[in-house]
C-alpha cells in the first residue's frame, strides 16, 4: 500500500477519521488491483494447465470420442448428443512402435491427413496376410502394418487402401471409458482364418 | 533420564531429526519440483507444436545440407496446416522404420505429376508417376547416394513432421534453406 501511494499508511486515530474521501479511493483502487491481479493468476493457472495437458496428451495419454461405425459392436458412435463411446488411448507405445496383433490403434488416414482413424491392427511388418476377397496372400512390409475395423461391412481399412506406414499411427487404444455399461479394457482379437499359422 | 551413552546419543538425534523443518524442505522441494515439471512441459509444447532443432547427417541432402554438423530450426506449425510445397525441405518418419527421422525435399504434392531418375549415376532412363492423393513425393538433393520415394514410393502427408527453415550453425552458413524446385 505504501508502494502505490508514495505514502506511509497512517496508524489509525480519530483525526484520520476525516480522511475518508482518500480512504474509500484507496480501497477501490485496491479492489481493482486485486481483481487484476486474480485475473492475472487464473490466466496463468490456466495456460500452465493446459501446456500440462497437451504434453500429458501428446506423451502418456489421451481421450478419444468415437465417431464412426467401422469398430461395431467393439467401439460405436451412437447419434446422440453424447457424441458415442469414449476411449482411453496410450501413446507410449509410440517410443519403441512395438505393437501386438490384435492391438487397436488411432492412425493418420493416408490420404488425408486431417482424419483420424481407430482400427485394429492384425498384420504386424513382416507377417502374409490372406486378401478376404481373393485368397491371395500378401506380405505386409517393414515398416508397415495391416489394419482392419471389427464391422467388416463399415469399415474402410487396409483392404481398400493397403498397409499403412506405423508412422501414422497417434497411440494404441486401452480402455473404453464411456458409456458405463461397457468401461473396461480393449482385449486383442483378429480373425483366425486370415492369417497363416506359424 | 538416559540410562547409558548409547540411549543419550540416540536420543540427541532424535531431538535433532524433529528439529529440522521437514515441512518446509518438503514444500520447497515440490514447488521446485512443479516448477521443473512446468518448464519441461513448456519445452515438449514448443519444440513440438511451433519450433524445433534438428540435427541431420548423412549425404542424402548435399549440398543444401551437410554430412554432419548443421543445426537446423524447423517449423512445426507448417505441416499441420497444409503449407508444405513442392521445393521444401520436410522431415518425415521414414516409411520404412517410424523411428527414424529422414530429411528429404518435397518434388510434388498429391496430384502433381513426378518424373525421376530411376537409376541415377548408371543410366539416365527416368520415370513418371502422379502422385496419389493425400501423398507426397520425397527425394534427396543428392540423388546418387539418397534412399527416397524412388525406393520407398510415395509417402502420405501424415508422415512429416516438420519443415526445414531456416539453418542457425555453422555460422559460415547462417540463413534461410532455400526452396527450389
Amino acid at each position: 500500500l505504501a508502494d502505490l501511494h508514495g505514502t506511509a499508511p497512517k496508524p489509525w486515530s480519530p483525526a484520520s477519521a476525516s480522511t475518508e474521501p482518500r480512504k474509500i479511493a484507496r480501497d477501490r483502487i485496491v479492489l481493482i488491483m486485486g481483481a487484476r491481479s486474480q485475473l492475472w493468476s487464473i490466466a496463468k493457472m490456466s495456460v500452465t494447465g493446459g501446456v500440462i495437458g497437451v504434453t500429458i496428451s501428446d506423451r502418456y495419454v489421451t481421450v478419444v470420442a468415437i465417431k464412426g461405425h467401422s469398430m461395431h459392436p467393439t467401439m460405436t458412435a451412437t447419434d446422440s448428443a453424447l457424441r458415442g463411446d469414449i476411449v482411453l488411448a496410450e501413446k507410449a507405445c509410440l517410443d519403441q512402435y512395438k505393437f501386438s496383433r490384435g492391438d487397436v490403434i488411432l492412425f493418420k488416414c493416408p490420404s488425408n491427413h486431417k482424419e483420424v482413424f481407430v482400427k485394429r491392427l492384425i498384420g504386424l511388418p513382416g507377417e502374409w496376410i490372406q486378401l478376404p476377397a481373393s485368397s491371395e496372400i500378401i506380405k505386409v512390409p517393414q515398416g508397415h502394418c495391416w489394419v482392419e475395423g471389427d464391422n467388416a461391412a463399415r469399415s474402410w481399412d487396409s483392404r481398400s487402401f493397403g498397409p499403412i506406414p506405423l508412422g501414422l499411427i497417434n497411440g494404441r487404444v486401452t480402455h473404453i471409458i464411456w458409456p458405463p455399461s461397457k468401461i473396461g479394457r480393449v482385449e486383442r482379437k483378429w480373425p483366425e482364418d486370415r492369417i497363416p499359422p506359424f | 533420564e538416559p540410562s547409558s551413552p548409547s540411549a543419550a546419543a540416540m536420543s540427541r538425534f532424535v531431538r535433532r531429526l524433529a528439529g529440522i523443518p521437514w515441512r518446509q524442505i518438503a514444500g520447497e522441494a515440490s514447488s521446485v519440483g512443479l516448477l521443473m515439471a512446468q518448464g519441461l512441459c513448456a519445452v515438449h509444447v514448443v519444440s513440438e507444436h511451433v519450433l524445433g532443432v534438428a540435427f541431420p547427417r548423412g549425404p542424402s541432402m548435399l549440398p543444401a545440407l551437410n554430412m554432419a554438423g548443421d543445426v537446423l530450426l524447423t517449423d512445426k506449425v507448417s505441416p499441420r496446416r497444409g503449407w508444405v510445397g513442392p521445393g521444401d525441405v520436410v522431415l518425415l518418419l521414414s516409411p520404412e522404420d517410424p523411428r527414424k527421422i529422414v530429411a528429404k525435399r518435397v518434388l510434388g504434392m498429391e496430384g502433381d505429376e513426378v518424373t525421376y531418375p530411376v537409376d541415377a549415376g548408371n543410366s539416365d532412363a527416368t520415370k513418371t508417376v502422379v502422385v496419389p492423393q493425400g501423398h507426397i513425393w520425397v527425394q534427396g538433393d543428392n540423388i546418387y547416394s539418397s534412399n527416397d520415394s524412388r525406393q520407398f514410393g510415395p509417402v502420405p502427408y501424415g508422415l512429416v513432421k516438420g519443415k526445414m527453415s531456416y539453418r542457425i550453425w555453422p555460422p559460415s552458413r547462417i540463413g534461410s534453406i532455400d526452396s527450389k524446385e
